[in-house]
């Protein structure tokens, strides 16, 4: 096994991919012989061809309405939409058009379409580069809305995303691009789209997470470790549909739930989270739910964005106040 | 600063000629049902031009008996096609059976003459869901959509998708109306289109009216053919009230298309004889009988039925026993949309995604329950 980063692993997973199935398409903006403004699909166009790989005009909306016809002709696509902040330019190609067309065919023509696009305070960017727009796009039934944590669930998310049939949003962070390096098998294998994993069994506190805030939370998880306060780490993976089964399991042990994500508060996943527990489960909780998120302001300027970012320092708190309820 | 009183660049002078090369839309019967064209004319065999009266008086009778059940309250939404009869039933005859239809709310009538039904389209318009049963039986058409604009992205992909396949003879058609114009996905399809060189034909059937706002607030352009030339896209207008000359330009644009050379688009001129939709829409508060007096004059069926007339092949009584013929049909397709199943929401949660997610499939066990009551 080698040694890969988040982005690596990525370029991995679509290189599977397209050696695979013959029918599957990587096209949008400097995807082609750019490969990528962060290489993401470096040295895919060499390798398949421009029939393939392409580039396309800059239009987001064309883009993935594109994509909507080329699936009804028989192929498989694979958009990029450059940050995920530009996908506001399609939201009717996503919301209006694609997740609906298996309803309207009564089961019979499926949109295996899977958009990819990077998001993700940390990095410094430009305004609508960094958000966490996830809040907008996991409302939409028959749309599927993932977003690794690691290189291993990368590689193996992407290759599920493109083989499934149904139209699939897979978010990149940003940050964790070429910042986390791990383990990654070489050759096809999946990662399931809508199980969560617990990836730091605890006892005394469940923290529900998701992309970088996961890795915000193993850092606590591993500082309270040595208190011998136990924490168990949930990674959601999927934020529509949401696994609420390896949530429900894990708080009926511990019987308290901190959940963690980067968007705002009023937006993002957690509170789907929190409101299926609170339907389901609630009796299982011995102290309220608890909630980390950014306040409810727009993205930051990017000097000020980790004043503004949820942390570990964050996480760690909301465990203490819900420990000690 | 130097030369301010010299221009370098004569902007009035582009303003004012550059829709010129646009604004020639051709005709081949005027709305006298005087031959203008007489070599384009003669290309029509008497079989044809019978053929094309047919589909006209086709068209006005379905959308008479359409507003009938619309009044009765046995439909839904309806936009009527009044007036656009030699636009529609033009391009619907230069259409070949392999072809991706891609069409809006007002272009029911292209899709049932590129296969869907008279059924489905009732279905369509009262909301159920075999009214997109001819997608599954393979013809090669997508929904009425509803998005303005949407069509036309869609329209460019499958273009591009049957460019892959390595398809012959085959295109993809995108329908829209004036306003339908304004919208950037109708820019992005028309440009990812040439981009890739793909084929698709594009349409732009000017009524004059986006509901109420007038086709002068769309834009200042003169023509909304030329829209296509910015993106590289050869385009024209045609006298779209003569069907033949719709058709001829239809059928033109998809040849040019179909051998390989990238898309076409063309704006026919026509007019929306009556409201936008069945359902609220009163002309009267926003136009005057007067501004509409000249297109009714130029009614499609009037000119071709002169024509005909004049040439022995046509006469009012085989015209109003086809009339007849034809609202029957219509009759008794709509009694066959009412007979349609009932319709489960257990069905729709299974369609919502291929396998089930927990919570759908928990709402269906709910519904399916309800439902076996």
């Amino acid at each position: 096994m080698a040694k890969l980063t988040y982005i690596k692993a990525i370029t991995d997973g679509l290189d599977q991919v397209l050696k695979n199935d013959p029918k599957t398409l990587i096209f949008g903006e400097d995807v082609g012989k750019n490969g990528g403004v962060f290489r993401t699909t470096e040295g895919l166009q060499d390798k398949y061809g421009t029939d393939r790989v392409f580039d396309t005009p800059l239009a987001e909306s064309g883009i993935l309405g594109m994509s909507i016809g080329l699936s009804l002709t028989g192929w498989r696509p694979i958009p990029e939409i450059q940050f995920m902040g530009f996908t506001m330019e399609a939201v009717d190609s996503i919301g209006g058009q694609m997740s609906r067309n298996r309803f309207r065919m009564s089961g019979d023509v499926s949109m295996p379409i899977t958009i990819r696009t990077p998001f993700g305070g940390g990095t410094h960017t430009a305004e609508l580069h960094g958000d966490s727009l996830e809040g907008l796009f996991i409302g939409i039934p028959g749309l599927r809305v993932v977003t690794p944590a690691n290189p291993y669930d990368a590689k193996g998310m992407i290759i599920s995303a493109v083989e499934n049939n149904d139209p699939v949003l897979f978010m990149e962070n940003l940050k964790l691009y070429r910042s986390m390096k791990a383990e990654v098998p070489e050759g096809h294998y999946t990662v399931p789209l809508d199980k969560a994993n617990v990836v730091h069994e605890g006892s005394d506190i469940t923290v529900v997470a998701y992309s970088a805030e996961v890795n915000e939370a193993l850092k606590v998880a591993d500082k309270l470790e040595k208190e011998n306060i136990s924490v168990e780490v949930i990674d959601l993976r999927s934020l529509s549909p949401i696994d609420d089964a390896t949530i429900f399991a894990s708080i009926d042990k511990t019987h308290k739930v901190v959940i963690a994500q980067e968007a705002q508060k009023m937006t993002g996943a957690g509170a789907k989270v929190a409101a299926d527990i609170a339907e389901n489960d609630i009796m299982s909780l011995d102290a309220p739910i608890g909630r980390v998120a950014a306040p409810d302001s727009i993205f930051p300027f990017a000097m000020a964005e980790n004043d503004w970012l949820p942390n570990a320092d964050d996480i760690e708190a909301k465990v203490r106040e819900i420990l000690n309820y | 600063m130097a030369a301010e009183d010299k221009q370098v660049v004569d902007f009035a002078k582009i303003k004012s000629t550059m829709s010129d090369p646009y604004k020639k839309p051709v005709q081949v019967i005027d709305e006298n049902g005087k031959i203008v064209n007489q070599e384009l004319f003669d290309r029509f065999s008497d079989d044809d031009l019978v053929t094309l009266m047919k589909k006209m008086v086709w068209e006005r009778a379905l959308h008479e008996q359409t507003m009938n059940f619309s009044r009765q309250g046995r439909l839904g939404f309806y936009a009527p096609t009044y007036g656009e009869e030699a636009s529609e039933m033009g391009i619907a005859q230069a259409m070949k059976k392999q072809d991706y239809l891609f069409p809006a709310y007002r272009d029911l009538p292209q899709l049932i003459q590129h296969g869907a039904t008279v059924k489905e389209g009732y279905l369509w318009s009262k909301g159920h869901y075999q009214c997109y049963d001819y997608v599954r039986e393979g013809v090669r058409a997508w929904i009425p959509q509803i998005i303005i604009g949407a069509q036309y992205v869609q329209a460019a992909g499958a273009a591009l998708g049957i460019k892959k396949n390595g398809e012959k003879d085959t295109v993809a058609y995108a329908f829209t109306g004036d306003g339908g114009t304004s919208q950037g996905d109708f820019y992005e399809g028309v440009n990812f289109a040439s981009s890739f060189q793909a084929p698709a034909v594009f349409f732009v059937q000017n009524n004059g009216w986006a509901i109420s706002v007038p086709r002068k607030t769309q834009t200042a352009a003169e023509t909304l053919a030329q829209k296509g030339v910015a993106s590289g896209v050869p385009a024209t207008q045609v006298d779209g009230m003569d069907i033949l000359a719709t058709y001829l330009v239809a059928k033109d644009a998809r040849d040019f298309v179909a051998a390989g050379n990238g898309p076409a688009l063309v704006e026919t001129l026509t007019y929306r004889f009556g409201a936008h939709s069945s359902a609220g829409d009163d002309p009267s508060r926003y136009r005057t009988k007067e501004q509409e007096k000249p297109w009714f004059d130029r009614d499609p069926l009037i000119r071709l039925r002169k024509v005909l007339t004049e040439k022995k092949l046509w006469d009012q009584d085989q015209e109003d026993k086809l009339v007849t013929q034809y609202k029957d049909e219509f009759k008794q397709a709509m009694k066959d949309a009412e007979a349609a199943p009932k319709q489960k929401i257990s069905d729709f949660l299974k369609n919502t995604f291929e396998v089930p997610t927990p919570d759908v499939a928990a709402d269906i066990k709910k519904f399916e329950a309800k439902e076996s009551k």
